[in-house]
C-alpha cells in the first residue's frame, strides 16, 4: 500500500480524504473504487460485500458514496417491512418527491422497474446511481423474485446502475433455488489489533493529549482481546473506563507519562470489567456512577441480582407443575406421583434411548390436563379448580415463563397467544397447538433448572426428588 | 304480504319498524334497589354507600401515588438526564460516546400485571407534565408485527392516522410519508420542535406551555415487554437505533419478571444499541400492606369487613394474583355486598348521622335490630324490666340504640391504636407468634378474644423477657401511636404509658451512683443475660434460660426494672383485655360489619368447572324440577339430553365411538317412554332421537368435552380426565 493507486475520474484529494478518514480499510477502498471504474462509466451490476459486523461496511460505502458525491440511495432492510417501502425509498432518493406517486398501493418489482424506466427516461443518469441494501439477509424472506431482480436491476431498467448489497452472510447462503446472476463478492476481514487500536484512539478526549488516550486503548486492548474483538464492545468498553483511567491524572498522583503508575491502577478494574463483558447488564450510566462512587463493582452485579421473581403462591406450584411436566417422561407420572406406585426400579423403566440427559434435550411439549393433574398431586392443599387457577396460566404464559405451543412451528415462536392466561403470559409456560388452541393447549415450561430451583425452594419443595434425571 | 308486482320471484320486505318501547337502560342505583323489598331505603343505603366508596377510593389513589412516587421521581430524573445528554453530545466527550445508544429505563413492577396500567398512566401523566410532550405507550397485542408497532408510535405521535385502508378516500397526503416511517417521524420531530421554540405558535395543545426544553426526547413505553414478540422487538431496535442521531429516543420498558428477560429475548447485536438502567417498584405485598392499613386498619371508615372476609381477600391475593387492584375490587364487592343484603346499614355512616339516623327507624327496622344476635345477646344481659321495655317500646329502643352506636364507634377508636400498640410489641419477638404482618394479628383479634390464645400467651412470655432498650423503644413507639387519640381511654392509656417509660429511662439514672448496691448488681447481671440472650433466637435455648429464670426468681429477690417491666406488661394486658374484644360481642355489630364471606368466595373465586359439571350431573340444581330431583347417580331420562349424554359418556374411554353412544342413547330414552324397543320400529323412530342425539354431542364439543378426531373413523376424542 506504499504507492496509493491512481483512480481516474474522481478528484485526487478527495480521495486522499476519504482514505483518512476512513482507516485500515484502504485496500478495500481502493478494490471498490477500481470496481466502480470512473463515474460516467457503466459499472457491474450487483456487488456484493460481506464481513462481520462492525467491520466498516455500511460505513465504508456510505462514507465513500457521500464524500465523491455519487448519486446513491441508502437503504436499510430491517426497515422494509413491505417491498413498497424499499421501492419507495430508492424512488424518493434518486428522482425527488414527487416520484412516489405513481406507485401503486402493493407494488411488485414490475412496477417498480416500469417506474423507474419512465422516471429514468426523464432524468437520464449521467453517473452510475448506486443503490445501497444495508442488512440484504432480509431481503431472502421478502417476496421471491425481489433478490435476483436487483441482483440484474441494470439490465431490467436499462441504467447505469449497480446495487450493492451489504450482509454479515456469505454468499452461499444466499443463492436461490432456480439460480441466479452472480454478483462480484467483495470481503471485509476482521480488524487486526493493530487496526483496532489505530481506530479506537480515534475517538480521544478532548482534554487529555492523545498520546495518553492510545495508551489507554493499548492497555484496553492487551487484557480485551483475547476475549472480544468487536469494535464496537470495544468502544463501549473504552468509553466505560476511561474515566477511571484519568482518576490518578485528576487527583494529581501521577502525570501522563507515568505509565506504569496508570495501568497499576486501571488492570484491576478492567479484570472485573472482563466478566461482564458482552452482558451489558449495567448501563453505561450506572457503571460509571458506581465508579465515582469508589463501591466495589462486584456488589453491581447487574441483571443476576434481580432474576429473583415474586410469584403469588399457587403460580409457583403451577410453574413446579409445568416444569415437572415438562422434563419428565409421561410414563414416569405414576412413579412420581402415586401414592402405592408399587415397585417399579429405575432400571425397569430407564430405556436405552433415555439415558440421555431430558435436561440436556430441552423442555419437551405437554397436555393442560397433565399439567393440572401434577399440579393437584403436588400442592400440599387442596384447591379448588377455580377461574384463578386457569387465569394464572394465562399470566405466567404473557410472562414467557410458560410457551404456548403450535403444532406446524414448533420450533418457531408461538404465533397464537392463547388464553390460559397467565403463565403463559409470563412466558413462563409455552403453549403448543395450532387447530387445538382451545380443546387441548400445548405448553412447554421456559425457566431454567436454576429458576425453579429458587421457587421450589420458597414453598419448601425439593423438586429434585421428583426430577427423573436426578434419581 | 303482497306485492304490487304482477311477476313472479322473490321480494324483499322490511320488517315494518315496531313501535319501540321506550327501555329505560337500568342504572347501578336501580339494580341495587331490585330485588329488595323497601324502595326507600335501599335508595338511601346506596347512596351512603356511594359516598363512603368514593371516600375510600380517594384515600387508595393516595396510597398509590405516594407509593410510586419515588421510583416515579428517579424515572424523571434519568429521563431528563439523558435528554440533555442527547444534547450535549458535541461537547462532553462521555456523551459523544454514548451517542449511539439509547437509554433504556428498564421498569421492573412485578408479576400482578392487572395493577400496571395504573402506574404506567400516572407515569406518562408525570412525563408530559415534566419533561416532554412526547410520550407514546404501546401495548403488545397490538404489535403483532413492526410494521403496526411502527405505524402505531407514528400516529399516536404525531396524532394522524397513517392507516391506508382507512383513508383511501380522503387526502394522500399522509399516504407518500406513511412508508418510511421513522424518517417522516424525524421530519416531523424537526417542525415540531421548531414550532415549539417560538418561530410559531404552537398549533399542538401541549406546546402552549413551553416549558420543555430545545429538544424534548421521545419516550416510547413498551408496557409489556414479556409479552412482546422477539422478532418484532429486535426489529423496532434495529430501526431506531438508525435514527439516534437525529432523534432523541429513549425507551421504557415495562417488565414483570426480571430483567434477565430482555437478554434471553434479544441477542447481544441488540442490547449493544441500549443503554439500560434498572428501576425496581416496591413489592405488591408491601403495596397491599398499605392499603390494608389506611382502609381498614382505621376508624375512619365505618364499615368494617369480618375476619373471614378479609381471609378470603388476603388469600385471593397471596395465592392466586398478587393483586392489588383486584384486592380493592373486592373490598368494593364487600361494600355493596353488605349494603345490599343488610338492611341495616343504613347506620353504617358517620357518628352523627347515625345517631340522627336511628330517631327515623320505622318500626319494622326496630324489629330487625331485635332480632339482630348480637342484640339478643345483649338483651339478655339485662335487668327483667329493662328486658321488657326494650322488647315493647320503640322509643326506649332508639334512645339505646343511639348509646349502642356510640359505644361502638368509641370501641373502633380504641381498636385500632391498640391493636397497633401490640404489633409493634410482639412483632419483634423470635418467631413472630402473633404473625410478623398486622393484618394476621388483626384477623386473629376479629376471630376471637386474642388474649385467650396460646400464642398470645407465649408472647407474653418473651415480652417479659424483653431487654430494657427494646422496651424502651417499644414503649416510645406505642406512645407515638397513641398520641393522636382522642377518647378517654386512650389518652389515659397515653398517660399511663408515657409514666412507665419515663420511670424506666430514669431507672438508668439511677442505677449508676448505686452500682456497688447487691440490689442493683443483680439486675445488671439478669440484664447482661438478657442482652446475651436476645442475640440468640433459639427456642430451646430460650426455654431453658426461661426456666432458669423462673427458679432464680423465687430464690432471688426481684430488681427494680423486672418489677417495672412486669408491671408494664400487667399494663398492657390491661389494655389489650378492655380494647381489643373481638366485634362480635359488641351489640349492634352487624351494623358494620361485612360477614358473608361465602357469597365473596362465590363471587371472586369462581369455579366453572365444577359448576359445569354440577349443572350437568344434577341437573336439578339449576333447573329445579322436581321429576329430575330423585336421582341418586342412575340416568335418568327426563333429564335433557345433554345430561345423559353426558353421563353416558361419562363411561367412555379415551375414544368413543358415536354409534355405540347412540344406542346406548336411544335405549335410556325408550326406556323412560316405555316401549318396548321394537326391533322394525326402531328405524324409523330414530330420527328425532338421532337428531337430538347429535345436537347434544356437538353441545358438549362446545363446551369442550370431546371433540372430532381423525384417529378412528366415526369416533370422537374425550377431552377430560377419568377415561378407562
Amino acid at each position: 500500500m506504499s504507492v496509493p493507486l491512481h483512480h481516474p475520474g474522481y478528484d485526487e484529494d478527495r480521495v486522499q480524504l476519504l482514505m483518512e478518514k476512513l482507516p485500515c480499510r484502504e485496500t478495500q477502498i481502493g478494490t471498490l473504487l477500481a470496481l466502480m471504474g470512473e463515474p460516467e462509466q457503466y459499472c457491474y451490476p450487483s456487488i456484493f460485500i460481506y464481513g462481520h459486523r462492525a467491520t466498516g461496511k455500511s460505513h465504508v460505502t456510505q462514507g465513500l458514496l457521500r464524500e465523491l458525491e455519487l448519486p446513491h440511495a441508502v437503504v436499510s432492510c430491517v426497515e422494509c417491512v413491505s417491498a413498497g417501502i424499499l421501492f419507495e425509498q430508492v424512488l424518493l432518493a434518486f428522482f425527488g418527491s414527487s416520484s412516489t406517486d405513481s406507485l401503486p398501493r402493493n407494488p411488485f418489482l414490475s412496477d417498480f422497474v416500469r417506474i423507474y424506466r419512465q422516471l429514468c427516461g426523464q432524468f437520464p443518469a449521467t453517473q452510475t446511481r448506486y443503490i445501497v441494501l444495508d442488512k440484504a439477509e432480509l431481503l431472502r424472506d421478502m417476496d421471491a423474485n425481489l433478490l435476483p431482480g436487483f441482483l440484474r436491476l441494470q439490465e431490467l431498467v436499462e441504467d447505469n446502475l449497480t446495487v450493492i448489497l451489504l450482509s454479515e452472510i456469505v454468499w452461499d447462503k444466499f443463492r436461490p433455488n432456480t439460480g441466479c446472476y452472480e454478483p462480484l463478492l467483495l470481503h471485509f476481514p476482521n480488524y487486526s489489533k493493530v487496526e483496532l487500536q489505530q481506530i479506537l484512539a480515534w475517538d480521544t478526549h478532548p482534554s487529555y493529549s492523545p498520546e495518553l488516550y492510545s495508551s489507554y486503548i493499548n492497555i484496553l486492548l492487551g487484557v480485551f482481546f483475547s476475549v472480544c474483538r468487536d469494535l464496537r464492545e470495544l468502544r463501549h468498553l473504552a468509553a466505560l473506563n476511561f474515566q477511571k483511567f484519568c482518576e490518578p491524572l485528576e487527583a494529581g498522583e501521577a502525570k501522563e507519562k507515568d505509565s506504569h503508575k496508570l495501568w497499576r491502577n486501571i488492570e484491576p478494574h478492567l479484570k472485573k470489567a472482563m466478566q461482564t463483558v458482552y452482558l451489558r447488564d449495567v448501563c453505561s450510566v450506572q457503571w460509571e456512577e458506581a465508579q465515582s462512587e469508589e463501591r466495589e463493582v462486584a456488589d453491581l452485579k447487574g441483571f443476576s441480582v434481580h432474576d429473583h421473581v415474586e410469584l403469588p403462591y399457587y403460580s409457583k406450584y403451577l410453574l413446579i407443575a409445568a416444569y415437572l411436566a415438562s422434563y419428565n417422561p409421561a410414563r414416569t407420572d405414576r412413579r412420581f406421583f402415586l401414592k402405592h406406585h408399587g415397585k417399579i426400579k429405575k432400571t425397569n423403566f430407564l430405556k436405552k434411548h433415555e439415558k440421555t440427559s431430558n435436561h440436556l434435550l430441552g423442555p419437551k411439549p405437554f397436555p393442560l390436563d397433565r399439567l393440572l393433574a401434577i399440579f393437584y398431586s403436588v400442592v400440599d392443599s387442596r384447591v379448588a379448580p377455580t377461574a384463578s387457577v386457569f387465569a394464572q396460566i394465562s399470566s405466567l404464559v404473557t410472562l414467557q415463563l410458560l410457551t404456548l405451543m403450535s403444532h406446524d412451528d414448533q420450533l418457531d415462536a408461538p404465533k397464537y397467544k392463547c388464553a390460559i392466561s397467565s403463565l403463559v403470559t409470563l412466558q413462563l409456560l409455552t403453549l403448543m397447538s395450532h387447530d387445538d388452541q382451545l380443546d387441548a393447549p400445548k405448553y412447554k415450561c421456559a425457566v431454567s433448572l436454576d429458576f425453579i430451583r429458587a421457587i421450589s425452594r420458597t414453598v419448601g419443595f425439593d423438586i429434585l426428588r421428583y426430577l427423573y434425571d436426578f434419581l | 304480504m303482497t306485492t304490487s308486482s304482477i311477476s313472479k320471484g322473490c321480494f324483499v320486505f322490511k320488517p315494518s319498524v315496531p313501535t319501540r318501547k321506550k327501555k329505560k337502560t337500568l342504572d347501578a342505583e336501580d339494580y341495587f334497589v331490585n330485588g329488595s323489598d323497601d324502595c326507600k331505603d335501599s335508595k338511601l343505603r346506596f347512596r351512603i354507600c356511594l359516598d363512603l366508596w368514593e371516600d375510600m377510593k380517594s384515600e387508595t389513589e393516595s396510597v398509590q401515588d405516594d407509593l410510586n412516587k419515588k421510583i416515579l421521581d428517579s424515572l424523571l430524573e434519568f429521563a431528563k438526564k439523558s435528554a440533555s445528554s442527547f444534547m450535549s453530545r458535541e461537547e462532553d466527550w462521555a456523551s459523544r460516546m454514548r451517542a449511539s445508544e439509547i437509554p433504556v429505563a428498564a421498569l421492573v413492577l412485578g408479576v400482578n400485571l392487572t395493577d400496571h396500567n395504573m402506574t404506567f398512566q400516572s407515569l406518562s401523566d408525570r412525563l408530559q407534565h415534566s419533561v416532554t410532550p412526547f410520550v407514546v405507550s404501546v401495548q403488545a397485542k397490538e404489535c403483532a408485527a413492526v410494521k403496526y408497532l411502527l405505524q402505531k408510535v407514528l400516529q399516536r405521535l404525531t396524532g394522524v392516522s397513517m392507516d391506508k385502508d382507512e383513508e383511501e378516500t380522503s387526502t394522500d397526503l399522509p399516504q407518500k410519508s406513511a412508508h418510511c416511517f421513522l424518517r417522516s417521524l424525524c421530519d416531523w420531530y424537526k417542525t415540531a420542535c421548531k414550532n415549539s421554540s417560538g418561530i410559531s405558535p404552537g398549533k399542538k395543545r401541549s406546546f402552549s406551555q413551553m416549558d420543555f426544553s430545545a429538544n424534548p426526547p421521545i419516550i416510547v413505553i413498551l408496557k409489556d415487554l414479556e409479552a412482546f414478540s422477539a422478532h418484532v422487538l429486535h426489529a423496532f431496535i434495529l430501526i431506531c437505533s438508525q435514527y439516534t442521531q437525529q432523534l432523541p429516543l429513549l425507551f421504557i420498558f415495562g417488565i414483570a419478571t426480571s430483567l434477565s428477560t430482555v437478554q434471553r429475548m434479544l441477542p447481544h447485536s441488540v442490547t449493544s444499541m441500549l443503554s439500560i438502567k434498572l428501576f425496581q417498584a416496591s413489592s405488591c405485598t408491601k403495596h397491599l400492606a398499605t392499603v390494608i392499613d389506611k382502609l381498614v386498619l382505621t376508624p375512619k371508615f365505618p364499615f368494617k369487613p369480618s375476619g373471614k372476609v378479609l381471609q378470603v381477600l388476603v388469600g385471593l391475593f397471596l395465592y392466586h394474583d398478587f393483586s392489588v387492584h383486584n384486592f380493592i375490587k373486592g373490598l368494593q364487592f364487600c361494600l355493596l355486598e353488605h349494603f345490599h343484603s343488610q338492611p341495616l346499614s343504613v347506620l353504617c355512616c358517620k357518628k352523627q348521622e347515625a345517631v340522627v339516623r336511628t330517631q327515623q327507624l320505622s318500626h319494622q327496622e326496630m324489629e330487625k335490630i331485635r332480632q339482630l344476635p348480637s342484640f339478643m345477646r345483649f338483651v339478655e344481659e339485662q335487668e327483667p324490666q329493662e328486658q321488657v321495655e326494650l322488647l315493647t317500646s320503640d322509643e326506649h329502643l332508639k334512645e339505646l340504640c343511639q348509646k349502642l352506636l356510640k359505644g361502638l364507634h368509641r370501641y373502633h377508636k380504641n381498636f385500632f391504636p391498640i391493636l397497633r400498640c401490640l404489633h409493634v410489641l410482639t412483632s419483634t419477638l423470635p418467631k413472630y407468634p402473633l404473625g410478623k404482618q398486622i393484618r394476621e394479628l388483626h384477623v386473629t383479634c376479629l376471630e376471637r378474644n386474642v388474649w385467650e390464645t396460646e400464642e398470645y400467651e407465649s408472647a407474653v412470655q418473651l415480652l417479659r423477657i424483653l431487654a430494657r432498650d427494646e422496651l424502651l423503644t417499644a414503649l416510645q413507639k406505642c406512645v407515638e401511636i397513641l398520641l393522636p387519640g382522642k377518647t378517654k381511654e386512650l389518652r389515659d392509656a397515653l398517660k399511663q404509658l408515657q409514666d412507665l417509660k419515663d420511670r424506666l429511662e430514669q431507672l438508668d439514672a439511677y442505677a449508676h451512683p448505686l452500682a456497688l448496691d447487691r440490689h442493683v448488681e443483680g439486675r445488671a447481671d439478669d440484664c447482661f443475660s438478657e442482652n446475651g440472650l436476645q442475640k440468640k433466637t433459639d427456642l430451646f435455648q430460650l426455654q431453658k434460660t426461661l426456666l432458669q429464670m423462673k427458679d432464680s426468681r423465687r430464690t432471688k429477690e426481684r430488681s427494680p426494672f423486672e418489677l417495672l417491666r412486669n408491671e408494664t406488661i400487667e399494663y398492657i394486658h390491661s389494655l389489650v383485655k378492655m380494647h381489643l374484644t373481638r366485634p362480635e360481642s359488641q351489640p349492634l355489630y352487624e351494623v358494620c360489619y361485612c360477614t358473608s364471606s361465602g357469597t365473596l368466595r362465590h363471587h371472586l373465586n369462581a369455579t366453572p368447572r365444577t359448576s359445569l359439571q354440577m349443572a350437568l350431573t344434577h341437573p336439578y340444581c339449576y333447573l329445579q324440577n322436581e321429576a329430575l330431583r330423585n336421582e341418586t347417580g342412575a340416568i335418568s331420562s327426563a333429564a335433557p339430553d345433554i345430561c345423559i349424554v353426558y353421563k353416558l359418556h361419562l363411561e367412555c374411554g379415551r375414544l368413543i365411538n358415536l354409534y355405540d353412544w347412540l344406542e346406548a342413547y336411544s335405549t335410556v330414552v325408550i326406556a323412560a317412554e316405555g316401549e318396548d324397543p321394537d326391533p322394525s320400529e326402531k328405524e324409523n323412530v330414530d330420527e328425532i332421537r338421532h337428531a337430538c342425539f347429535i345436537r347434544a354431542v356437538s353441545e358438549l364439543e362446545f363446551l369442550g368435552f370431546v371433540k372430532s378426531t381423525k384417529q378412528k373413523t366415526d369416533h370422537v376424542a374425550r377431552l377430560t380426565w377419568g377415561g378407562c
